[in-house]
């Protein structure tokens, strides 16, 4: 870089640049916003599903399985568990951990209430119709 | 050293690189549990390695990013620190309020943990790497502030220089950004976008204000070529990346329930995101070869290269790799996106800081450099450490090429499970690895006993 291009000026593109860039950014969220109406299934979004959320996050279900493909990469997919397994399903699992089987990934025993359970799974179906431009490719997650 | 306010350095660095220890050893175990399922079970939980892993590695970059600051701002401001006082009394309370957080995660169930600090009174725990009582980051944030205001303090009454104006921008935002993590909306997507504002606009945006700014003062310092040219390098570069991080956030909205339109914005700019990387590998080979000195301390110099060269490996090319929307849909959530946490983190972040450890804590110890033996076995510490992240990372690609095939593109897709089961060879590969990063970390350590002939402290 020659003299004729000073650190004043990378400076003032650095700040012009970074300025525009996070307006646009703004701007974009402000439109998002406006639009997830359509995508985020808030409609079905009932104290159940909040108090099952609740329970997703105070037992740190995050650090071992991926939610709409975030998480830890330890246990399986649970963004789209309710259409693969059904709800029944779900709950007799987490009443049966941990399997005890040798060497096998073990998952905690967390003593929910039938309360609890169902405010799980109508989170767990809540998150399931969200739509995510259907991710992931196919029901193994 | 020249400011004497600079020694409140050192103790953040010695705590930084314990608790980098630890996070180390939390790895290993869940290395292990990735083979050995029930190893440590019902002791030790995966998901509550994992949380102390990523959290001690969170704390400790802090620990560094900070006693850099406190050793880089009264040097380039040309005046004592505004308030060593503080500054030391900041160092016990963030360490102690740490140490209770990860004694909390291990010792208590996580939901009773929650229940104890208070996380009724507003849920914030249980997302990924925001894990931390509301009490703890509420320390957080005092924390920050009392520093944010130590440094601005000093920047305000002495030299302003370019670089210290950027690290303070990068240090103000991480603060600013991670106010986001007290917004924890029910729905799920709306929650999921604002935590990318703590996750991405720090690791993709504000940190790398912070590693620019650490890089061109110790590339000032090592190499003595003219502050005007390497600061117009450093706006060049952090131009680039705000310029495509910021926009390139975009690249976490593609499958979260965001319109599809993030799918375009988000390709096109984190696509380009490689390119403020590379320049900054050029921008240290450059300038090391144009050096206008020989500075003592070779140790420093390698670790500047080396980050130039990993962050951009790790952030930028493992980065570029899964972050177009229509790979992405394949490899989302995936091995993949271990493989590049892993180099990206080391790459840019750990090298970073230890970069600026290396540089510093010579002078802090009174001398210009270790004794050649010193910088030896420093330089060992180095590439057994880059030399096994390396291998990490690509042990963990191979496990995530296989697990997206099998899992997601095969015509007879396998179960989640059943697919961990036939990768595991990838996992016991990245487990002995693992084992030589720590066997590097060991010896970079003791480089810090070693004696020999020091080299006189003139610099």
């Amino acid at each position: 870089m020659s003299g004729i291009f000073t650190k004043a000026m990378a400076r003032n593109i650095f700040y012009g640049g970074t300025v525009f860039f996070f307006l646009l950014f703004l701007a974009l969220t402000f439109n998002t916003t406006r639009e997830l109406p359509q995508r985020d299934n808030r409609a079905k979004l009932t104290p159940a599903v909040a108090a099952g959320k609740k329970l997703w996050e105070t037992n740190n279900c995050i650090g071992c399985h991926t939610l709409l493909g975030e998480g830890a990469y330890f246990a399986p997919e649970l963004g789209n568990v309710y259409k693969r397994r059904g709800p029944e399903f779900i709950k007799a699992w987490i009443k049966a951990q941990p399997t005890g089987v040798p060497g096998r990934r073990q998952m905690p025993q967390f003593h929910f209430s039938d309360a609890d359970l169902d405010n799980l799974v109508e989170f767990l179906k809540y998150s399931s119709e969200i739509n995510t431009s259907n991710w992931p490719p196919n029901i193994e997650g | 050293m020249q400011y004497k306010t600079q020694a409140v350095a050192k103790p953040y660095f010695i705590a930084a690189i314990g608790l980098f220890v630890g996070q180390i050893l939390f790895g290993l175990i869940m290395g292990l549990q990735y083979v050995i399922g029930d190893f440590l079970f019902p002791a030790i939980p995966f998901n509550i390695a994992r949380m102390v892993h990523t959290n001690l590695l969170i704390v400790w970059l802090l620990f560094g990013f900070m006693g850099s600051a406190y050793y880089l701002v009264p040097e380039e401001s040309e005046t004592e620190l505004f308030s060593p006082k503080l500054a030391l009394v900041m160092f016990w309370i963030f360490l102690v309020a740490g140490a209770l957080t990860v004694v909390g995660y291990l010792a208590l169930p996580y939901a009773t943990l929650a229940k104890l600090t208070g996380n009724d009174l507003l849920a914030t725990m249980g997302r990924e790497f925001l894990e931390q009582p509301l009490i703890t980051k509420v320390g957080i944030v005092v924390v920050a502030l009392a520093f944010l205001f130590n440094i601005t303090m000093t920047v305000l009454k002495g030299r302003k220089t370019a670089i210290s104006m950027v690290l303070l921008l990068g240090l103000w935002g991480l603060a600013v950004f991670f106010l986001f993590s007290f917004y924890n909306p029910d729905n799920l997507v709306l929650d999921k976008f604002y935590w990318w504002w703590v996750v991405h606009l720090w690791v993709e945006g504000v940190w790398e204000l912070i590693l620019g700014a650490l890089l061109a003062f110790v590339l000032i310092k090592v190499t003595g070529v003219d502050r005007e040219v390497i600061e117009k390098w450093l706006y060049v570069i952090i131009t680039l990346t705000l310029v495509t991080g910021v926009i390139g956030t975009g690249h976490h909205y593609y499958w979260i329930g965001t319109p599809e339109y993030w799918q375009w914005w988000g390709s096109v700019f984190s696509a380009l995101e490689p390119i403020p990387f590379f320049a900054m590998t050029v921008f240290a080979f450059n300038m090391v070869s144009r050096r206008r000195r020989e500075h003592p301390n070779r140790a420093a110099t390698l670790w500047a290269l080396g980050t130039g060269v990993m962050s951009f490996l790790g952030a930028g090319l493992w980065g570029f790799l899964h972050t177009l929307a229509p790979v992405n849909y394949y490899t989302h959530g995936t091995q993949i996106t271990a493989a590049h946490g892993h180099m990206a983190f080391y790459g840019a972040y750990v090298m970073v800081v230890l970069c600026m450890i290396s540089y510093a804590m010579p002078i802090l110890r009174g001398r210009a450099a270790n004794s050649d033996k010193a910088q030896v076995v420093e330089m060992w510490g180095f590439w057994l450490m880059t030399v096994a992240i390396v291998f990490i990372t690509l042990f963990l690609t191979g496990a995530g090429i296989l697990q997206v095939w099998l899992q997601r593109i095969s015509a007879t897709p396998l179960s989640y499970m059943a697919t961990q089961d036939q990768i595991m060879v990838f996992y016991w590969l990245r487990e002995w690895t693992g084992v030589m990063f720590l066997i590097g970390l060991v010896v970079y350590i003791a480089s810090f006993f070693i004696g020999g002939d020091k080299k006189a402290a003139t610099a």
